[in-house]
């Protein structure tokens, strides 16, 4: 790690299999003084080991109901969720959410909020270096003793990335993990994503409303209908990476996902 | 990763330039050094050019003047006879005034080589003049003019006779007071915190705490006070129970609010991690809590303090509260004000203990939250 100045592996020992998600036959409703709501109706899908996949529908449709329940958060209604065939009933520190709010706790410093994880799992002590590596991948080892109000946007959500990462996942649960971003910051966190999760090799699951992050990142993306959220169309993106924003294809596969959501009119 | 720096980096403290002195080379907002540090050089120097410019001290001169004219009005204008012998100390307190004066003199013209005094006292010079009128005003309608008729009104000169024949008493009772009021907003904060956390956390304690403490809470402590010294083995005791109850009950609402009122992501992020339930508790409730925590601590102060007078006053046996009564009993009206004067400072002091207390503390929310 010494030998090179540049942004250091993720240590052999961290190196991850993603996991495989299958979530079968899901339904979902919520319990509101109205009535129930119902949010996910009779959902199938699978993850494959170190799949990105996006999930891509109108607001309000349950896609981050869904990210809750394959948290572990909530327990699903019905239907089972499960992770390499054993059932999800809790969080669990192998699959890391990301949320749209970085959520970084303001009395701690980065290097803190980074090191949660391990400390709710009582093993900072004897890894306190990986703290340092999860900081450096994301670019932030001089942030290290910042507070959480002195960091722009951008910074905060890189701070929760590490904070995620510093975790080890096989899943990456990404939450409109960019939402908030201003529009070019987001799209060179989106390579930076992309990046990272080559090199890591987690599972990836990325809720967005964003039709062209979706297709740039991920190679599966899951068009969802209004709610209660089924499945509409999966679109398979299997272009190589890095991929380029400009690419035909690209265009071709934002085309049809606009037009799955009703959004053609204007293309 | 040029966003970085300026982004992180806020304006070192104190190197907010005067506005006589508008900065030499400041750098435009588009240009943003890329590293603060780079910028300091610049600012440092005129710093410093704007304090040696801060020129003559003529608050503080006008404060010289003003003490003077008190040590005059009180050493020189005879006393009005107010039907015994004489006021005390009249001439010691017109020499001390004097004093003052000569001190305030010193600081003006000597004011470089004093620079890091004249620095500190600087901008209490406004101040420094009203005190002396105050005094004068005070000084001449009771001991000069006898408006203010003897023994409810005391001039200056009797608190200062108070001070140097009954300090030890005065001690005394300040010690007694402040052993009180230790033990019973330590037991008051803490019972109160705990209760606050617990009723914030488990849905049982509040279902069967909550009630309790909304009934009972708003009573003032100092109601209780009758009933609590029939039930308690001495008054001692019954105060700093009555001081903790008094601190407890809104250290434990604001407390309950703070933790009740953590936003549901922390808990989310935490749970995703691994984190245990006493994890969630005391990593993450209580930190967020804290600010609120310290809130519930100035309210609480504020009905130990009145608990305290109360309880010295009709029971116990010593403290500053007892003290009032005491002198009240012989019409020691001076020793009365001498001793609410160590009151007001005393409780002040706990009260800047306090926030000193939170800027350690909470020091994270300083760029979050103005003060």
């Amino acid at each position: 790690m010494v030998s090179s100045a540049t942004i250091p592996e993720v240590s052999t020992a961290a190196r991850v299999t993603g996991a495989r998600i299958d979530v079968r036959n899901v339904s979902h409703w919520f319990d509101l003084p109205a009535g129930p709501l119902h949010v996910i109706d009779e959902l199938d899908l699978s993850i494959a080991p170190g799949e990105f996949v996006a999930l891509l529908g109108p607001s309000g449709c349950g896609k981050s109901t869904l990210l809750r329940l394959v948290a572990g958060l909530e327990p699903a209604t019905t239907g089972e969720l499960l992770q390499d065939g054993a059932p999800i009933t809790q969080p669990d520190p192998s699959r890391i959410v990301v949320f749209q709010d970085p959520t970084l706790f303001p009395w701690r410093t980065v290097w803190d909020n980074v090191a949660l994880g391990l400390q709710a799992r009582g093993i900072l002590k004897s890894q306190r270096h990986r703290v340092d590596e999860a900081l450096a991948l994301v670019g932030l080892q001089d942030f290290a003793k910042a507070f959480p109000h002195q960091l722009s946007g951008g910074m905060a959500q890189r701070v929760a990335l590490a904070r995620a990462l510093v975790n080890d996942p096989t899943l990456l649960v990404l939450d409109e993990p960019l939402g908030k971003l201003d529009s070019l910051t987001r799209l060179s966190m989106q390579t930076e994503l992309v990046q990272l999760w080559q090199r890591a090799g987690f599972s990836a699951l990325l809720v967005t409303h964003d039709v062209e992050e979706a297709l740039f990142m991920a190679q599966r993306v899951v068009v969802f209908s209004d709610r209660p959220a089924r499945v509409k169309q999966v679109l398979v993106n299997d272009l190589p990476y890095p991929r380029h924003r400009g690419d035909p294809h690209l265009a071709a596969l934002r085309h049809e996902a606009l037009a799955l959501l009703g959004l053609d009119a204007s293309w | 990763m040029s966003t970085v720096a300026d982004n992180i980096l806020g304006a070192p403290p104190g190197i907010s330039p005067k506005p006589s002195q508008p900065p030499l080379r400041a750098p435009s907002p588009s240009s943003g050094a890329p590293h603060a540090a780079g910028a300091q050089p610049a600012t440092v120097p005129d710093f410093k050019a704007a304090k040696a410019a801060l020129g003559f001290w003529w608050a503080g001169l006008a404060a010289a003047v003003a003490w003077a004219g008190l040590a005059l009005l009180t050493g020189l204008w005879p006393n009005k006879p107010a039907g015994f012998s004489e006021w005390a100390f009249t001439e010691e307190f017109a020499w001390g005034a004097g004093g003052v004066s000569a001190l305030l003199l010193a600081l003006t013209v000597l004011a470089r080589p004093l620079a890091a005094v004249v620095r500190r006292v600087r901008a209490a010079g406004p101040w420094l003049v009203a005190i002396a009128v105050g005094l004068a005003v005070w000084e001449v309608f009771t001991a000069k003019l006898g408006t203010l008729p003897p023994p409810f009104f005391a001039p200056p000169q009797s608190l200062v006779e108070v001070y140097v024949t009954d300090w030890p008493r005065l001690l005394e009772s300040a010690g007694a007071s402040i052993r009180l009021l230790a033990l019973g907003i330590a037991i008051g904060a803490a019972a109160g915190f705990v209760t606050g956390v617990l009723i914030g956390w488990s849905r049982q304690a509040s279902y069967w705490i909550h009630p309790v403490l909304r009934i009972l809470g708003p009573v003032p402590t100092t109601a209780l006070l009758p009933v609590s010294f029939y039930f308690f083995p001495s008054s001692w005791s019954t105060a700093i129970f009555l001081i903790a109850l008094g601190t407890a009950f809104p250290v434990a609402i604001l407390t309950w609010s703070g933790v009740a009122g953590v936003h549901k992501n922390f808990y989310d992020v935490a749970r995703t991690m691994g984190a245990s339930p006493w994890f969630l508790v005391l990593r993450v409730a209580i930190p967020a809590a804290l600010p609120q925590v310290f809130v519930g601590l100035f309210m609480g102060l504020g009905a130990a303090f009145s608990t305290l007078v109360v309880a010295e006053m009709l029971g116990v046996k010593a403290g500053l509260g007892w003290y009032l009564t005491w002198a009240q009993g012989w019409a020691a009206y001076p020793n009365m004000y001498a001793a609410l004067i160590v009151m007001a400072l005393l409780f002040s002091g706990v009260i800047t203990l306090l926030f000193v207390l939170r800027d350690r503390v909470l020091s994270w929310q300083k760029g979050v939250v103005k003060w």
